[in-house]
C-alpha cells in the first residue's frame, strides 16, 4: 500500500516508526539532550519535542562535530531516533548514524518534506536504500496525537521493541 | 568510491571490529563527498577527547574501538577536560577525573600519543608542506592547510580516529588542488598587531565570507602566536578550513577579483560583540594553547605580582617542559596564576564555576559563552594580566 521512495544509503539497517519532521537543520551537540532525546536548541521549531523512537526527518545536521558522539549517547541511552532521513546528509550525522548503527538515508528522489507529516508510518531500509510511507486513514487525528507529548520511558520502550 | 581488494576485505571485517567500523565511516564520507578513492596520509590529530563532551557513551565507543584498533600513522590527541597530572589543583572532581583518565587510556591503547593539545604542530606532530593528513580541531586544521601547506579536510573526532587506524582518508575537498584556491580577496586596511586583534580580524572575515577561502592582503608582519589566533577565530566564526595571506603563507593560489575590505571599524565592532561582561572572575590565556613566546611574556607580566582573580594559562605539556627549564612556570605559579596543561577553557567542565571570562582569544569568548554560559571580555595579553592582578577590567 505504502508509497516507496528511492534514497541514498548512509547507514544500513531496517526500522519503522512514526515520522517527526523538522524543516530546520539539527545540531545534535548542544541542540538535543542526550539523556532524554528532547530538542533543546532555543528557538528551534521543534524545541521541546522528543526524537526517541521516531523516524526523524530533517534537512541536514549542523554545528560541532562532537554531535556524532551525541547521537551515539542517545542510542546508548535508548533515546535515539529509530532512523534518520536527510535531504542532504553531512559528516556529523553520517558518522553518528554509522557508529550508533541507526539506519540513515539521504537524497530522497521525491521531496519527502512535502509528502510526509508528523505521525505518518515510515519504514526506512538503509540497506535497500528505500523509504516506504504509509498515510494513516484519518491522518489529521493521527497528526494530533503525534503532536502530544510522549513520555520518555514509553518512547524508550517503543524504540527497544523495534530494534 | 573505488575500494581496492584489500580495502574491501577490511570493510567485510577481515581485520577486526575497529578497522571495519573505520572503513565504514571513511567510505560513507567518501561517497557523500564524491571521493574517487582513499589516499594514504602521514599524520592525524584526533579531537573529541574531553569526557565533558563524550559522556559515558563516547567513552564506551572508544573502549570498544580500543579492543582491536591500532594507529598506523603518527597521531596526537586534542585537549582533555583536565590537566592529567594536576586535576585537583584545577578543582576537577574525582569522578570526572576517573572517567577522563579512562578516555585517554583507550586512546593510548590504540597507540595514539596523549599530547592533549590543540597545537600539535608545537608538540612534535609537525607535517611538512604538501603532505596529506587527516586532522580534526578546526584551528589546527586551518593552521595545517594555511601556514604549513599540508592537505587536510576539517575532520570530526570519529573520522580522524578512523584515519589513524587505517592510515587513509577519502580523496575530496582540500586534498584536491582545485579546491584550495582563494575564492575572495580580503583587504585588511585596519592596523592589526596583537593576538586579540588577529582574533578580531578572524571574526570579521569569518562573519563576512563564511566558509569561503580568503586571500588576505595588508598583513605585513605577523608572529606565530597571532597566526594561531587568526586560524582559531576564522574557523570558529566562519567555518573555513583554509586561508592565504599575501607574502606570508606558502600555498600557490589564483587571486580572485572580488574584494571586500576589513576596516578599523570592523575590528572595533568585533571587539564590541565579543564583550558583554564587566568584572572578570576567571581569566584564561592559551586558546589555542600558548607558544613558548606567549608564556615568556605572561611570566614577565606576572613576575613579582599576585593575582586576585582565578587565572589559568593553558598550554601543551611539550611547551611547559621548556617553560619549566626557562623559569617561566615558577614565575607564573609564584603569582598565584595556574599553569594548566592538557586542557583549556573550551573543553574543561567549567559551567557554573565562574560568571565572567576575560581572555585574549576570540574563539575563547565563543566557547566561554556557548559551552559555559559565561559573560565575556576580550583584550590584549597585557590587559588580561593587568585585570588578573587588579581584579578590574581595563582599570574600570
Amino acid at each position: 500500500m505504502g508509497k516507496k521512495i528511492k534514497c541514498r544509503k548512509i547507514s544500513g539497517g531496517l526500522a519503522s516508526g512514526e515520522a517527526l519532521v523538522s524543516m530546520a537543520p539539527i545540531s545534535f551537540f548542544g541542540g538535543v539532550d542526550p539523556d532524554t532525546g528532547t530538542i533543546i536548541e532555543s528557538g528551534h521549531p521543534l524545541e521541546g519535542k522528543v526524537i526517541a523512537g521516531k523516524i526523524f526527518i530533517f534537512p541536514s545536521g549542523k554545528g560541532s562535530t562532537v554531535g556524532s558522539y551525541t547521537i551515539y549517547r542517545l542510542k546508548k541511552n535508548g533515546k535515539a531516533p529509530a532512523a534518520i532521513i536527510n535531504r542532504e546528509c553531512e559528516p556529523i550525522v553520517a558518522v553518528g548514524a554509522i557508529i550508533s548503527e541507526i539506519p540513515a538515508v539521504d537524497k530522497p528522489e521525491k521531496d519527502i518534506f512535502a509528502l510526509v507529516r508528523d505521525g505518518d508510518e515510515i519504514t526506512v531500509d538503509g540497506t535497500k536504500m528505500e523509504v516506504a510511507i504509509a498515510k494513516p486513514k484519518k491522518h489529521e487525528e493521527q497528526h494530533k496525537r503525534a503532536k502530544q507529548y510522549a513520555p520518555p520511558n514509553e518512547s524508550a520502550r517503543n524504540n527497544k521493541a523495534r530494534s | 568510491m573505488y575500494l581496492s581488494k584489500e580495502q574491501e576485505k577490511i570493510l567485510n571485517g577481515d581485520r577486526g571490529h575497529a578497522a571495519k567500523k573505520s572503513m565504514e565511516i571513511l567510505t560513507a564520507l567518501g561517497d557523500i563527498y564524491g571521493a574517487d578513492r582513499l589516499i594514504p596520509i602521514t599524520s592525524v590529530q584526533v579531537a573529541g577527547v574531553s569526557y565533558h563532551n563524550l559522556g559515558d557513551a563516547g567513552l564506551e565507543f572508544l573502549e570498544e574501538m580500543a579492543r582491536d584498533g591500532k594507529a598506523v600513522v603518527k597521531t596526537t590527541l586534542n585537549p582533555a577536560g583536565m590537566d592529567l597530572e594536576d586535576w585537583e589543583g584545577l578543582g576537577i572532581d574525582a569522578e570526572f577525573a576517573k572517567k577522563q583518565i579512562r578516555v585517554v587510556q583507550a586512546f593510548v591503547k590504540m597507540g595514539i600519543s596523549p599530547a592533549l593539545t590543540c597545537t600539535p604542530y608545537l608538540a612534535g606532530n609537525d607535517p611538512k608542506f604538501g603532505e596529506h593528513i587527516a586532522w580534526s580541531e578546526s584551528s589546527a586544521v586551518v593552521y595545517a592547510n594555511s601556514i604549513i601547506g599540508a592537505y587536510t579536510n576539517r575532520e570530526g573526532g570519529p573520522s580522524a580516529l578512523s584515519s589513524a587506524l587505517l592510515g587513509l582518508t577519502p580523496n575530496y575537498g582540500l586534498h584536491l588542488e582545485e579546491n584550495r584556491q582563494a575564492t575572495r580577496k580580503v583587504k585588511a586596511s585596519a592596523t592589526i598587531s596583537s593576538i586579540s586583534e588577529f582574533g578580531a580580524l578572524g571574526y570579521a572575515i569569518g562573519k563576512a565570507i563564511g566558509s569561503e577561502i580568503p586571500y588576505i592582503t595588508g598583513i605585513h608582519e605577523v608572529r606565530l602566536s597571532e597566526l594561531k589566533s587568526l586560524c582559531a577565530s576564522i574557523a570558529t566564526f566562519g567555518g573555513t578550513a583554509m586561508f592565504h595571506i599575501e607574502g606570508v603563507t606558502p600555498n600557490k593560489t589564483t587571486v580572485p577579483n572580488e574584494e571586500i575590505e576589513i576596516t578599523q571599524k570592523d575590528i572595533e565592532n568585533a571587539f564590541a560583540s565579543l564583550t558583554d561582561g564587566k568584572d572578570p572572575d576567571f581569566i584564561s590565556l592559551g586558546c589555542p594553547h600558548c607558544s613558548i613566546e606567549e608564556v615568556e611574556k605572561i611570566a614577565s607580566l606576572l613576575s613579582g605580582k599576585k593575582v586576585k582573580v582565578e587565572t589559568w594559562i593553558t598550554l601543551s605539556r611539550a611547551v611547559k617542559g621548556q617553560a619549566d627549564r626557562l623559569g617561566y612556570t615558577k614565575a607564573i605559579r609564584a603569582s598565584g596564576a595556574k599553569i594548566a596543561c592538557d586542557t583549556c577553557l573550551a573543553v574543561a567542565p567549567l559551567t557554573g564555576r565562574f560568571r565572567c571570562l576575560a581572555t585574549n582569544s576570540a574563539k575563547g569568548c565563543y566557547y566561554g559563552r556557548g559551552n559555559n554560559k559565561f559573560k565575556t571580555l576580550i583584550g590584549s595579553t597585557e590587559e588580561c594580566m593587568s585585570a588578573a592582578v587588579t581584579g578590574k577590567w581595563k582599570g574600570g
